[in-house]
Order: structure tokens, then C-alpha cells, then sequence
């Protein structure tokens, strides 16, 4: 595949939809709590009978302005909530209420590590506060369609990019940097799964070299990071080959099949919808004051950003370790527990983002859901350093962990994996070691360093690897005097 | 459309008089979702008006109207999106107000044209409408349009005297350049601002330059906002749904089709039409930066003045089928009402007179949350005139 760096450049935008983790929903008081018994969750403004009003919950707008706080954009003193009309049967006014022309938040920007550790700035156009629809059901229903207003009305906050994107690595980068965000503010949980976190990208392509943008295609409701990648890069393929053969991109909404990994029509631009946005007569134009910004500023956690520096500062960490560390509240809170159980902030960094992001990457899960807590993961880092184990044998340790084994002393304990630091035991063990391969102890002691490791790994091999390594090594070395 | 739902939930007007005491006898006929100006855009037929059974009580409270008029009911509420208080009022003889946009919660009315619906009472004497008003207006934290205002005793201060009180005319109503004003209608205002005069106000001539625009501004706001606040009658979770529908777009088009009736469907062409995208900037943000120049011509005129009368309505009740092929000369009927809803301001209407054996109407339009003041110059008009207690013959 001849993705960017070939004849063509790849222009992509996101516009990602983050559930607000606000109790109750934008307009109503009804709870949105998800995974609740189908439309048990819905109050009379939810079902739209006749004659109900909205009223604007509070919290959803203090979450906006964090959020353009978080990202330094304008944040402004007058917006505007806007009617969205269509018709769809989970959309139980015929219209979504959204802001329009005036959005809570303006032009603000976000930081992006490329892969050759550069940094690159994405600008964040817009982002606004609306209202989640419902969701229509059709698997379980011949013929019919079931229609849960449970979500109907959650408040969102849609973030629009800028068209700053030149590849799929790029704007999944941005995604995770907004994901990142969103958390560490506490505007929205994330999930991706229950579609807490989800995103429609913009993608085009045209000439290297060229300033117009070519003909967008709108991928559609993407929830995760690997399909946004795996989408935008199918959908370059396909734009590429079809101007390549000839053919002219047209603009339209595209959904993505992650089965088939591919992205198919939706509608074009001429079957899609005219909103006919108007101001909402029944909500009031959204002020915010200067004071209130202010205050909104002030409540700001520490950003993702900040952290990164501070680990690299405070605790010395290298500028990679405490990048991985910090791009996941969770696991950053993970580490901060580890590493001030252990006083070693550096191993802890060493093996959170070696061993345990392994372990996260390979089972596909979020270290919330890891049956070792930070606590005992800590503990059996403390065992490392008070040299009970070694850092080889840690690792089958947290194997056993991992598997539900018990804590760190108890696995030790019960399959006998303390280390030896008897003296007298390892050089029993180098005795047999050098009597068993005189050839390769002259190699080595006529100055062969290379044989060193192959020494001590015949120790740790007798003694299944509980030898202490560093015991073996000054033990052979006294050996070749 | 709605024939078959019962509300589940009480409206805040509702569940605020019933914690006065207030019995609600039921729900009285109207135009179809408000749209109309003589009652027979209803789904259950028109109704008559008490005064002459051939003529329309008007519309939309036409049943409210006619109700009080009869004395079927001491009082009633009505909705007034551009004089459906007012015109019915006017038409069947009784005394009706239109509160200022935001004094009483609109949570539970079904919703018209929200920028410009507001409820109000519709009773026998401008004290008997102070005493549904006091019961009907504040804030109401589910209506964020409602206005966080203390509500004043509206019975207190009705018999304050009106000695220097001023009267505004407004040139471009008496003036009668469209000749829409009947002249046996216009001899009885005269008469009721003579004894006006009588009782110590002043009269002077004020402008009202936009007046002119009201009715076209009107439609297209009114339709703009209808359209989308209809949109929820989709046949989906309440109220009619077609037969059989063969598909989604089936059941939206023939359960939509056949329910709404033909009024209420051509204000929603107009509304969808008015906000499409390429006709927007042209009609309904243009009919929105009018709005303003409608209401400043009001603010200008209330530095000048405590009141403004002028006829509610250009004419008397019309027949029954008189004017239903006809619907700008419909429309027109609400030519002097309209332009307090797009302002937002107070407005009342009580009778006069007679002119052709039916009541006349005059409007006493006030400033912004002025209902005090408005309800006070109708009572004591009313205590010294008993056109308010005259009963159609049959209905003695």
C-alpha cells in the first residue's frame, strides 16, 4: 500500500462524540446510567410527550468548559443550542437538539507525539453539547424494530478537528489524545465499548504538493482505535485506486465493516438530510462569564502533559516511559501507587511499561480490569529489589499472579522460587559448572568475555534460575583469578 | 392526531390552580394544535358561537370562548400564539388576557410556536381574570423561558383610579390605509375611548411603523417553529399511527398525512420550507431581525404612554364557512393581535359594544409584565359600563 508516502497526501478530520459523565441527562433529570432494563431510564421530556420543555443541566455545560479549558480553546460567552430536525424513529422529538452557528466551545488545539518523536500541533475547530439519540434494536425483532430511549438525551460533547491529519497513525494519535483527555478531566468514562467514546473521520486525499483538498468521504461511528486506523486506511486505498482508474470521489457517508474490512455507501451528498437548523425557542442563549472561566480553570486536574513533565522532573523517568505511563489515567494512577509502595520509581516505570503493558496489549484489556493490583503488583517489585527473586523469576511470578495464584510471596513460596543467595550453595554450583566445561573456562579466562554469559547461564540453569545473578557473576570471577 | 392520548402528566398551569382550589370541569374545543382563527380547523368539528350559532366563536380558544360566554364555566384558560385569547374573546363578548411572554409556564402545553405561545385566563370581568391570573403565572423550573419575576396580587390594585392615565392610538390601526377596520366596529371603540376619556385618561396618537410586517413576520416564524415542534407526532410512541405501514417512511407520511388536517399540514410545508437550507437567511432570520423593529416600535411607544387601545379585531364574528377558502382574508383576522406576540408584551381584550348584533372587542395592549395595570384600566371600565355582563338571548 502506497498510503502517504507516495504520489498522494492524505488529509483526515475527526469529529469525536464523548459521553458527558454527567448523573442525569442534558435536558431532563432521568438518569443515564448505562445497561439499564430498555426505556426504564426515560422521564416524559425523553419520550417527547406533548407539551414537555427542556431545561439545561448544568453540569453538562461545566464539563464543556473544562474541556475548552483543557485544550486552551476560546470558550464563549454566548452559545446557542439549535434544532437538528430529522426524522428517525429513536429520535423521539423528530429533531436533535445541538448547537449550531455558536458552539460552547471555539478554536482551541492539541498536541500529538509522531512516531519519529516529533511533536505536531492538531487544531480543535469546535466542540459542542448536544443530546444523544436513542437506539434502535434490530436484530431481535422479525420484521420489526425495537426502539430503547434509554440514551436518548445523554449529554455529548462533540469535538470537531481541523483537517491537520496526514495519516491513519496520526488521527488515532489524536483520538487517544482526546480519549487521554476526557479522563483525566473527568468529563467522560471512556468506554468505548458501552460507546461512551466514538468518532466519525473525514477522509480525502489529493496530489502531494496540492493546495485544494480533494473530495471528503465521511466514515461513520467508529468505536475503536483500531478500526479508525484500519477504516481511514481502506478508505485511502479505495479513493486512491478509484482517482487512479479514473474515477472522481464523491461526497458522501460511508460506514465501515469491520468483518470485511471495508467501507461501503451510505447516502451521498444529494440524499442527505436538510437539518434546518434554527435556534431552540425553548433554551436560553448559554452565558458564560469571564469569572466563571476562571473558576472553571482552576479546577482543572493536572493534564496529561504536565504529568509527562513531572515524572520526567521529579522522578527522573525517561521522556518514553512517562509518555506511555501518562496516556492512560489509569495506568498513570496505577503507577503512582507502585511507585511509591516500592520508593523505585524507576523500576516501577521499567516494569509497568514493559511487563504489565504486555500483558494489557496481548489480553486486549484496560489495567482497571487486571486481577493484580498495584498494591501486589508493588510487592512483587519489592521482592526484586529486597533480592528474594530475580527479575527473570518476577516474571513467572506475575504469570502465577496474573492467573489468580495468590500474591507475590505466596507464589514464591509455593512453587519455591526464592532466590539462592547461600555463597556456598552458588559456588557449588560454578565448581560443577567450570569442572563440566574446561575447554570454554581457558576461552574465557584467556579473555573471551563473550563466555561470561555463557557461564552464568549454565549456573542459572542448575539452579533453575534462582541463583542470584549477580552472586554467579563475581563467584566466576573470582574463579579466573 | 391526539385523539386517542391521555396525557399522563398535568401541565404546570394545571397542577398551579388546582393548588388554588380550582376545579377543572374538562377540556373545551379548539383549532387543530392552535391553528386557526375561527375554530373550524377542528378535528371535532366547529364550534358555534353563543351570540349568533351561525357564526365562528374564533380561534384557537373557541371553545373556551364560547364556554365562558355561555356561562358553561365561570372562567377557562386559553393559548394565545397570535391572539387565540384575544379574537375568540372579542368574538363571543367576554374578557380574556394574554400574559407577558414568560410570566406563565408553558410546561405542559403542547407547543405551537414556543417563541411566541403563552397561556392565559378567559373569564367573565377583567377581576375574574385577575383572580385566574394570579393563580396561573410565576416561574416554573421546568419552563426555562419562564421568567424568575415576583408575581403581584393582580386583584389588588384593580380599582386604582385612571386619572391622568395615557392612552396611545396607534396611527397606523385608525388610519385604516388597508380599510380592514368595519366601520360599525370602529364607531363602538370610539365610544368606549370616549368614556375612556371620560374617566380621565388622555388619548394620544403613537407609531407603530412595522405594524405593517407583523402578519407576514408572523407566518413565517409561527410555521418555522410548528414544524419542528410537530415533528414528534410521528405515529412512533403515541397517538395515531397509520394502518399497515409498509415500511418507516410509509408509516411517517400516512400516519402524518392522514391525521393532521389540512391546516396544520400546509403550516408545516411553509415552516420546513422557510428553514430549508438556501431560504433560511431569507425568511426566517429576515422575519426574526423584523421581530425586533416590531418590538422597538412598542418600547418607543411605552416612553410616551401607560397604554394602547385598539380595536382585536378588524370585524365581527364571521359565519361559519364564511372564510375557510379564503385563508388571508382568515388570517388578516388577526391582524391587530399578532404583533404583541412577536413583541412578547401583555395584551387584553374586553367587550365594548356591539356592531351587526355581535360583540366588539377592544385590546388594551401594555408594557412588558404591565398585566397589573392592563387588568386595572379594563375593571374600571367595567365598573361603569355592563357590556361584560350582557348574555346572548338564549343563554339567559
Amino acid at each position: 500500500m502506497t498510503v502517504s508516502n507516495g504520489a498522494w497526501e492524505v488529509v483526515i478530520g475527526l469529529e469525536i462524540h464523548a459521553q458527558l459523565a454527567t448523573k442525569s441527562k442534558i435536558f431532563s433529570g432521568a438518569s443515564t446510567a448505562y445497561g439499564a432494563e430498555p426505556n426504564t431510564q426515560t422521564s416524559v421530556v425523553d419520550i417527547a410527550l406533548p407539551g414537555v420543555l427542556p431545561v439545561l443541566n448544568k453540569e453538562a455545560v461545566h464539563m464543556a468548559v473544562k474541556f475548552g479549558m483543557a485544550i486552551g480553546a476560546e470558550v464563549a460567552d454566548r452559545s446557542v443550542f439549535a434544532r437538528k430536525n430529522y426524522f428517525y424513529p429513536d429520535l423521539p422529538k423528530g429533531y436533535q437538539i445541538s448547537q449550531f452557528d455558536l458552539p460552547i466551545v471555539g478554536l482551541g488545539c492539541i498536541n500529538i507525539e509522531l512516531e519519529n518523536g516529533e511533536t505536531k500541533t492538531i487544531g480543535v475547530t469546535r466542540a459542542h453539547l448536544e443530546e444523544d439519540a436513542g437506539k434502535s434494536l434490530h436484530e431481535d425483532y422479525a420484521g420489526m424494530t425495537g426502539i430503547d430511549l434509554n440514551r436518548a438525551g445523554t449529554p455529548l460533547l462533540e469535538i470537531v478537528s481541523e483537517p491537520d491529519m496526514r495519516s491513519a497513525k496520526e488521527a488515532v494519535a489524536y483520538m487517544k489524545k482526546i480519549h487521554t483527555l476526557v479522563q483525566y478531566i473527568g468529563i467522560c468514562d471512556g468506554n468505548m465499548q458501552e460507546g461512551s467514546f466514538r468518532c466519525d473521520a473525514n477522509v480525502s486525499v489529493r496530489p502531494q504538493g496540492q493546495e485544494e483538498y480533494g473530495t471528503r468521504a465521511e466514515l461513520k461511528n467508529i468505536n475503536s482505535f483500531r478500526f479508525v486506523e484500519r477504516a481511514i486506511n481502506i478508505e485511502v486505498e479505495r479513493q486512491i485506486d478509484l482517482i487512479e482508474d479514473g474515477g472522481e470521489v464523491v461526497q458522501e457517508t460511508r460506514l465501515y465493516d469491520s468483518v470485511k474490512n471495508e467501507t461501503r455507501s451510505m447516502r451521498s451528498k444529494e440524499e442527505a438530510n436538510d437539518y434546518r437548523y434554527f435556534p431552540d425557542p425553548d433554551l436560553l442563549p448559554v452565558i458564560i462569564t469571564e469569572e466563571y472561566r476562571q473558576q472553571v480553570r482552576g479546577e482543572l486536574p493536572e493534564l496529561p502533559e504536565q504529568k509527562q513533565q513531572r515524572y520526567m522532573d521529579e522522578l527522573g523517568l525517561s521522556a518514553y516511559d512517562a509518555g506511555v505511563i501518562t496516556a492512560s489515567i489509569s495506568l498513570s494512577n496505577y503507577f503512582d501507587i507502585v511507585a511509591k509502595k516500592t520508593g523505585d520509581a524507576k523500576l516501577s516505570a521499567n516494569w509497568i511499561t514493559g511487563e504489565l503493558s504486555a500483558r494489557l496489549n496481548r489480553e486486549e484489556i484496560e489495567v482497571e480490569n487486571v486481577n493484580v493490583a498495584a498494591e501486589a503488583f508493588a510487592l512483587l517489585l519489592e521482592r526484586i529489589k529486597d533480592n528474594t527473586i530475580s527479575g527473570k523469576i518476577a516474571k513467572d511470578v506475575l504469570d502465577a499472579m496474573w492467573n489468580g495464584e495468590g500474591s507475590a510471596d505466596e507464589v514464591i513460596e509455593n512453587k519455591g522460587l526464592k532466590q539462592i543467595t547461600d555463597t556456598g550453595e552458588i559456588e557449588a554450583f560454578v565448581d560443577e559448572v567450570i569442572a563440566n566445561n574446561p575447554a570454554q573456562f581457558e576461552e574465557l579466562k584467556s579473555g573471551k568475555d563473550k563466555m561470561m554469559g555463557f557461564f552464568v547461564g549454565q549456573v542459572m540453569k542448575m539452579s533453575k534460575g534462582k541463583a542470584n545473578p549477580a552472586q554467579v557473576n563475581e563467584l566466576i570471577r573470582s574463579k579466573m583469578k | 392526531m391526539l385523539d386517542n392520548f391521555i396525557s399522563p402528566y398535568d401541565a404546570s398551569v394545571v397542577e398551579k390552580m388546582q393548588q388554588a382550589g380550582i376545579v377543572m370541569l374538562g377540556k373545551t374545543n379548539m383549532d387543530e394544535f392552535a391553528m386557526g382563527s375561527s375554530n373550524e380547523t377542528s378535528f371535532y368539528g366547529a364550534v358555534k358561537n353563543p351570540w349568533n350559532t351561525k357564526a365562528v366563536p374564533g380561534g384557537s380558544s373557541g371553545g373556551s370562548a364560547a364556554a365562558v360566554s355561555a356561562r358553561l364555566a365561570p372562567a377557562a384558560t386559553g393559548t394565545d400564539t397570535g391572539g387565540s385569547i384575544r379574537q375568540p374573546a372579542a368574538f363571543c363578548g367576554i374578557t380574556g388576557i394574554k400574559p407577558t411572554y414568560g410570566r406563565v409556564s408553558r410546561f405542559g402545553m403542547i407547543a405551537f410556536a414556543s417563541s411566541l405561545d403563552q397561556a392565559g385566563p378567559m373569564g367573565q370581568s377583567a377581576s375574574d381574570c385577575a383572580l385566574l391570573l394570579n393563580a396561573m403565572s410565576g416561574f416554573d423550573e421546568k419552563d426555562s423561558t419562564s421568567i424568575e419575576k415576583e408575581v403581584p396580587d393582580y386583584s389588588a390594585g384593580l380599582d386604582k383610579p385612571l386619572d391622568g392615565l395615557r392612552i396611545g392610538l396607534p396611527k397606523e390601526y385608525f388610519d385604516n390605509t388597508d380599510g380592514g377596520m368595519n366601520a360599525e366596529v370602529e364607531a363602538v371603540i370610539k365610544t368606549a375611548l370616549d368614556q375612556y376619556k371620560a374617566m380621565g385618561a388622555e388619548l394620544i396618537e403613537v407609531e407603530l411603523p412595522n405594524s405593517g410586517l407583523s402578519v407576514p413576520v408572523y407566518y413565517v416564524v409561527a410555521p418555522a417553529e410548528c414544524s419542528a415542534n410537530l415533528s414528534r407526532f410521528d405515529g412512533v410512541r403515541y397517538g395515531y399511527r397509520c394502518e399497515d405501514p409498509k415500511d418507516l417512511n410509509d408509516l411517517y407520511t400516512r400516519s402524518r398525512g392522514e391525521a393532521f388536517g389540512t391546516e396544520v399540514q400546509s403550516r408545516i410545508m411553509v415552516g420546513a420550507y422557510a428553514l430549508s437550507s438556501g431560504y433560511y437567511d431569507a425568511y426566517y432570520l429576515k422575519a426574526q431581525q423584523l421581530r425586533h423593529l416590531i418590538s422597538d416600535d412598542f418600547k418607543k411607544a411605552y416612553e410616551k404612554v401607560d397604554v394602547i387601545m385598539a380595536p382585536a379585531t378588524p370585524d365581527t364574528a364571521f359565519n361559519i364557512g364564511e372564510k375557510t377558502d379564503d385563508p388571508i382574508s382568515m388570517y388578516l383576522s388577526d391582524i391587530y393581535t399578532i404583533a404583541v406576540n412577536l413583541a412578547g408584551i401583555p395584551a387584553m381584550s374586553i367587550p365594548v359594544g356591539f356592531a351587526q348584533d355581535m360583540p366588539v372587542g377592544m385590546q388594551i395592549m401594555g408594557n412588558y409584565f404591565e398585566e397589573a395595570k392592563l387588568l386595572n384600566v379594563a375593571h374600571k371600565y367595567q365598573q361603569v359600563t355592563d357590556w361584560h355582563t350582557r348574555l346572548p338571548e338564549e343563554f339567559k
